[in-house]
């Protein structure tokens, strides 16, 4: 288990007060001075030697992000701060907002000016009010404290703004977020051009997660061999971890990469209701990620490599449990609600695909299906992944794949099952 | 995508009240010159706050006009999100239901159920005297305190049915219980304590600057291999 002084969110369950002079004690705002004037490239340098991967859910190396941004533009840069938090499962940067604000705002003014950006935007979904309100204060304490600002101590102008959005699922992803941020619908662009060549105001962008920025000035206080010397080669350091669903008690609790599931799961979550023996699933990184069975979670460990081996992923590192009393036909049905909610419309595999296939998922919740729909369903999902402008359509067709890869005997079941109640021959066309 | 229109029923104008006027132009000047409509959603969602939490058409000219956009685009922006209420909701309370899969394994779905039994059968109808409405949402970013609901600017969180009628009474009453946890657990800390920030060293003030010896050390480093470096280059050219 994470050693509790190699933890960076130290306040992360609020216990302690929030405001600037206690997070000062924690050791936020510590010599911030020093690791701004070792200067722009040292900065990037250790970001790269760290091997922090990005925390919004790709996990993209965030130091070779940073290192994208054109040199010598007559552009102004931005850092936009990606606090949409709306991936299912997620809860994290909620909790890094209102109870940490201010390691993220001295992040904003370190990873600004590694960036060469005087302004920072920091993106927040529109239902987080009060976690918005909580970080405005923060914010305007670091400006009366003159710690960011004009002519602020660090001696790097620099102003950091609260936006927010509306409920739109679809502004996490970069660009529909950069389009809202202009005050358009947040529909995602396409790329390239990259955020970093064009992105907010056509301006160099870097658009970074609320936790990759957050870490940032404790891993350059403590050293980029401190970092990279927890978790698991190429996967780094500490992560916050966002426990919900069927365990006896739900969490968020930052550890280490790499954690083994069920360590995880017994330490700090008081275990799988009804105990390990009575899982059924897990998805492993938010709604997007395939889940994978109880077989394969015996053994299995929690970071971005060993997940996408299984064909799933790291996401967020949000873990909804699924015990044995939970249908997991139901359970993907709904996550395919979602994405037919949020599509954003512009890409007809998408807004008709993501539809199309909660519906055959309701179908097939109640057995109201046939065989040969589970394989059109595979099929259709198939044809969404990878023929949209954005991740969403992929984020909409994996979970159903995944379903689909491990439970088919589970919906050929409830087939014949509804066949033999009903006697009738089931409906064979979908919608 | 959701289909969302504007109500039939519209008041005949709109208009920010003086202070949110005030709030509205500094608002605007947080964006660089010639971006405005960068604003629009802050200030269409102060328009929705002071309609008593829902949107009228009117609201979105008087933002154009503002901002300087043309209406559609307003327009769009209004049907796009879908936290903008295109139709007057509840003058007490508009509870939001978390239905996503980490609230819905929670048991979500009974609280919906409280919801349809003490407001209306059907989401966004008022309840016969006007006081509540309900919707069901998507994930609201609470998945370890779910099931929740969130209600205006506030979250409801570890529900189960008692416990949302318990709230929806406050409500009703004009006394709404405290945010957050209905269990009484702080924030997302496991409900039984935490497991984790134990020390006491990490309160007391002792962290601050203990990292400063080693990290004077690797700029020391740092630089020798940067001397280093720099005799090796001259010792080349020779
Ligand atoms: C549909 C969709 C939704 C996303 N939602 C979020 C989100 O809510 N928060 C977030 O940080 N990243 C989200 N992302 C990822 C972002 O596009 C982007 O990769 C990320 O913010 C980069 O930050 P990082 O490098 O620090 O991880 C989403 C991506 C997609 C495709
Ligand atoms: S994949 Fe879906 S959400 Fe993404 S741009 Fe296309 S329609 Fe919009
Ligand atoms: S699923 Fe309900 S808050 Fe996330």
């Amino acid at each position: 288990m994470l050693a509790d002084n190699d933890r960076i969110f130290t306040n992360i369950f609020g216990f302690h007060d929030w405001r600037l002079e206690a997070a000062k004690k924690r050791g936020a705002w510590d010599g911030t001075k020093l690791l701004i004037d070792r200067g722009q490239d040292w900065i990037i340098n250790e970001m790269k030697a760290s091997g922090l991967r990005g925390r919004g859910g790709a996990g993209f190396p965030t130091g070779l992000k940073w290192s994208f941004m054109p040199k010598n533009d007559p552009r102004p840069s931005y850092l936009v701060v990606n606090a949409d938090e709306s991936e299912p499962g997620s809860c994290k940067d909620r909790e890094i907002m209102r109870h940490d604000p201010h390691l993220l705002v001295e992040g904003c003014l370190v990873a600004s000016f590694a960036m060469k950006a005087h302004a920072c935007y920091i993106y927040v979904r529109g239902e987080f009010i009060r976690e918005r309100e909580q970080l405005q204060a923060a914010i305007d304490e670091a400006y009366a404290a003159k710690l960011i600002g004009k002519g602020n101590i660090h001696g790097w102008d620099f102003d950091c703004y609260v936006h927010h959005g509306a409920g739109a699922y679809i502004c996490g992803e970069e660009t529909a977020l950069l389009e809202s941020l202009e005050g358009k619908k947040g529909q995602p662009r396409l790329k390239p051009p990259f955020p970093a060549g064009s992105g907010l105001y056509g301006a160099p962008t870097t658009v970074n997660n609320v936790e990759s920025i957050a870490v940032c000035p404790t891993i350059l206080r403590r050293g980029a061999a401190w970092f990279s010397g927890i978790g698991k080669p190429n996967n780094t350091g500490t992560k916050l971890f966002q426990i919900s669903g069927h365990v006896e008690q739900p969490c968020v609790v930052e550890e280490e990469m790499g954690i083994p599931l069920r360590e995880l799961l017994e330490k700090h979550a008081g275990g799988v209701r009804g105990g390990w023996g009575n899982l059924l699933a897990v998805i492993p990184g938010g709604a997007s990620m395939p889940l994978i069975p109880a077989e394969q979670c015996q053994d299995l460990t929690l970071d971005f490599d060993s997940l996408s081996k299984l064909k799933s992923g790291l996401g967020t590192a949000a873990v909804i449990v699924m015990d044995k009393t939970a249908d997991p036909i139901q359970a993907i049905a709904r996550l395919a609600y979602f994405y037919k909610h949020e599509s954003c419309g512009q890409c007809t595999p998408c807004r008709e695909g993501t539809g199309w296939m909660w519906r055959v998922l309701e179908r097939m919740t109640k057995g109201q299906s046939t065989y040969a729909e589970i394989d059109k369903l595979f099929d259709v999902s198939k044809q969404i992944e990878g023929h949209t402008i954005c991740a969403l359509g992929d984020a909409a067709a994996w979970p159903v794949q995944g379903l689909i890869r491990n439970y088919r005997s589970v919906i050929e079941a409830r087939i014949d099952q509804y066949a033999a109640k009903s006697g009738a021959a089931t409906k064979a066309a979908a919608e | 995508m959701s289909n969302r229109r504007f109500h039939p029923e519209q008041p005949s104008s709109f208009a920010f009240n003086a202070e949110n006027l005030a709030w509205a132009q500094q608002t605007i000047a947080k964006y660089p010159a010639g971006k405005q409509a960068s604003a629009v959603i802050p200030l269409l969602w102060r328009a929705q706050e002071q309609c008593g939490g829902w949107l009228p058409e009117p609201a979105c000219r008087a933002v154009a006009k503002m901002l300087d956009m043309a209406e559609i685009r307003v327009y769009e922006v209004a049907t796009f999100y879908t936290q903008f209420q295109l139709a007057p909701v509840g003058t007490k309370a508009h509870v939001q239901v978390c239905g996503t899969t980490p609230c819905m394994l929670r048991g979500a779905e009974a609280l919906k159920t409280v919801c349809r039994r003490r407001i209306h059968l059907e989401p966004f109808h008022l309840s016969a005297d006007g006081a509540f409405s309900w919707e069901e949402v998507e994930c609201l970013g609470v998945c370890a305190n779910a099931p929740m609901v969130q209600i205006w600017k506030d979250t409801f969180e570890d529900l189960t049915p008692q416990l949302l009628d318990k709230v929806l009474d406050g409500y009703a009453k004009g006394q709404p219980p405290k945010p957050g946890s209905q269990t009484g657990r702080t924030a997302s800390a496991p409900a039984s304590g935490t497991t984790t920030l134990k020390d006491p060293s990490l309160y007391d003030g002792s962290v601050v600057g203990s990292w400063r010896h080693k990290f004077d050390e690797r700029v020391a480093k740092a630089a020798e291999a940067a001397a280093v470096a720099v005799a090796a280059a001259a010792g080349e050219k020779k």
